[in-house]
């Protein structure tokens, strides 16, 4: 399980971009965390596994638990090789290696052959399998994404932070993606899914938090945010808002969220 | 046709030395994307270290080498955690400056420890020469070209089947995904700092091995492996012999052919032609002959 609690992040000593975020993440479940473009939610996903270093950020506040440990002071190294692993935003698979190569990269934490733990991984995505020996920047968005969730898993983490696997990609390779994620969550690990495909993320998801300015303003169940009418205004959109210029004044969003 | 061939030899001999240093500078590259230009001091280091082994302690040759290459490597790692640690996610740019201003503060203890007499490795049986076909070549120059290939087929293997070659490849790459993987970035440098400072005492020992020994003036050698590594590609291992072999054989051929067939470009042009072999490969290969194309899909 994984706790977050009044977590607080800094980059360049100044600007706050997490103000006090609380999530939790249940074992075996599938959480979806949404929110608009500057929310807070990569940063929260670096702060997670320890990659705020790289980009000038610092966890000022609050504490992050995995399964009851704290590992907010830890390093990358030390969260992946504990359990948490992220697949980041945009794939990032390493473009000049092979396919086996990245996922070889994956396992750098694991001790011993990683023979076994890759053959899983093809057995998950097959297509990789044909690939192996080809340069992975060459591969389309959807093997390289399959690619990047693979790489991750090599390192069996308990918990997988997921950030928009769906950047990009064609709706039917969107629609694998998501069966892959239910898979892979049915295999016994845990999912943080980061999501600006709202309907995507809830209709796989058990619970869901929406994030605005660095706080979670809704804390829900999924079946709940999809059936809630603000949610469906500003993230499922539901084609009948602003229909004139005169109604546009309406569309504001909330200053306050009841939640 | 003999002379031809013995300036052949003779330049692959001196290539070596290019190629080792040309293997630290792509080291270097590779890990962190930053040409070093401590490799001229650490070279002399490497150097000074096998005298120091060898005459003051009164070491054997090879013990010293490995001693030196030892020193040499922790030279490497201690630069690399006061100088360029701190500096992790600067620009490249910067760190580069910075091991200019190394090189510098290296070589002025270096000076001070030459002083006005060249030092001088004595190479078991160095005077021994070997005769075949008319060619000869010193056991010096043998020895210097075996542990060459022993170490660039190590590096290689290294670099392609061990878990730390292949995080040191993924770093270079990506530094944020790699540590996404778990690989601890610092410890990636300070191995890649390690094993350029090994390399430049290999090629420092046999430098101060060779005839002249190490003066102060000696580092100046350790820049022709910059047109090495352009030639061969800053990425690539095998490019980094490749192009250190072929500075050491075009200088050795312009040496023993220019003034004859082409003096009207002057003395020593010898020393300019290992960079017209530069020009002439960024104008048709600008990613050196083995760098690594950029993949881009389209």
């Amino acid at each position: 399980m994984l706790t977050v609690s009044n977590l607080e992040v800094v980059y360049n000593d100044v600007i706050l971009v997490l103000r006090g975020v609380s999530l939790e993440v249940r074992e075996g479940s599938i959480v979806a965390l949404l929110g608009a473009n500057g929310a807070g939610k990569t940063t929260l996903l670096r702060a997670l596994t320890g990659l705020l270093d790289v980009h000038d950020g610092a966890i000022t506040k609050g504490e992050v638990l995995l399964d009851g440990r704290p590992i907010h002071k830890w390093n990358a190294s030390k969260i992946v090789g504990a359990g948490l692993g992220q697949v980041l935003e945009g794939r990032r698979v390493f473009s000049e290696f092979t396919v086996e190569e990245n996922l070889r990269v994956g396992g750098h934490t694991r001790r011993g052959s990683l023979t076994s733990a890759i053959d899983e991984v093809y057995d998950l995505f097959p297509v990789l399998r044909e690939r192996r020996k080809r340069t992975a920047g060459y591969l389309s968005g959807g093997e390289q994404q399959m690619l990047a969730m693979g790489r991750a898993l090599i390192a069996q983490p308990k918990v997988l932070l997921l950030d928009e696997p769906s950047l990009g990609l064609a709706p039917k390779v969107v629609k694998q993606i998501k069966d892959i994620i239910v898979e892979i969550n049915q295999r016994g690990t845990t999912v943080l899914l980061v999501e600006q495909n709202a309907s995507m993320a809830l209709s796989i998801a058990q619970h869901g938090y929406v994030m605005e300015h660095g706080k979670v303003v809704m804390d829900r169940p999924a079946a709940e945010l999809l059936a809630d009418d603000d949610i469906r205004d500003f993230y499922l959109g539901r084609g009948e808002m602003a229909t004139s210029y005169r109604d546009l004044k309406h569309y504001k969003r909330r200053k306050r969220w009841l939640s | 046709m003999e002379a031809f061939v013995q300036s052949v030899v003779n330049g692959l001999g001196q290539g070596s030395i290019y190629a080792l240093l040309a293997l630290g500078y792509v080291m270097i590259y590779k890990a962190t994307h930053v040409i070093s230009f401590a490799q001229p001091a650490l070279m002399i280091a490497g150097g000074l270290y096998a005298y120091h082994f060898t005459k003051v302690f009164e070491l054997p040759f090879w013990v010293g080498m490995v001693l030196a290459v030892l020193a040499g490597a922790l030279t490497g790692m201690i630069v690399e955690r006061l100088a360029l640690r701190p500096m992790i996610g600067k620009p490249v740019f910067t760190l580069a400056i910075i091991t200019i201003g190394i090189d510098i503060v290296l070589r002025i203890f270096a000076n001070r420890y030459i002083g006005v007499q060249s030092k001088i490795v004595t190479y078991p049986n160095g005077t021994k020469r070997y005769e075949l076909f008319g060619i000869t070549i010193s056991q010096q120059r043998l020895g210097l070209i075996a542990v060459t290939i022993v170490t660039v087929v190590a590096l290689a293997l290294f670099f392609r089947y061990t878990r730390a070659g292949l995080a040191m490849r993924a770093t270079a790459l990506d530094q944020e995904t790699a540590m996404a993987q778990g690989i601890r970035v610092g410890v990636i440098f300070a191995l890649a700092w390690a094993i350029a400072g090994g390399l430049a005492a290999i090629a420092g020992t046999f430098v101060a091995a060779g005839t002249a020994g190490i003066d102060q003036a000696t580092w100046i050698i350790a820049l022709k492996a910059l047109p090495a590594i352009i030639i061969g590609g800053l990425d690539s291992v095998p490019g980094a012999v490749v192009g250190g072999l072929a500075v050491g054989v075009i200088e050795a051929l312009t040496a023993s052919y220019q003034p004859d067939v082409a003096p009207w470009l002057g003395n020593n042009f010898s020393l300019v032609a290992p960079y017209a072999l530069m020009f002439l490969v960024l104008l048709i290969r600008p990613y050196g002959l083995f760098g690594t194309k950029e993949v881009e899909r389209v």
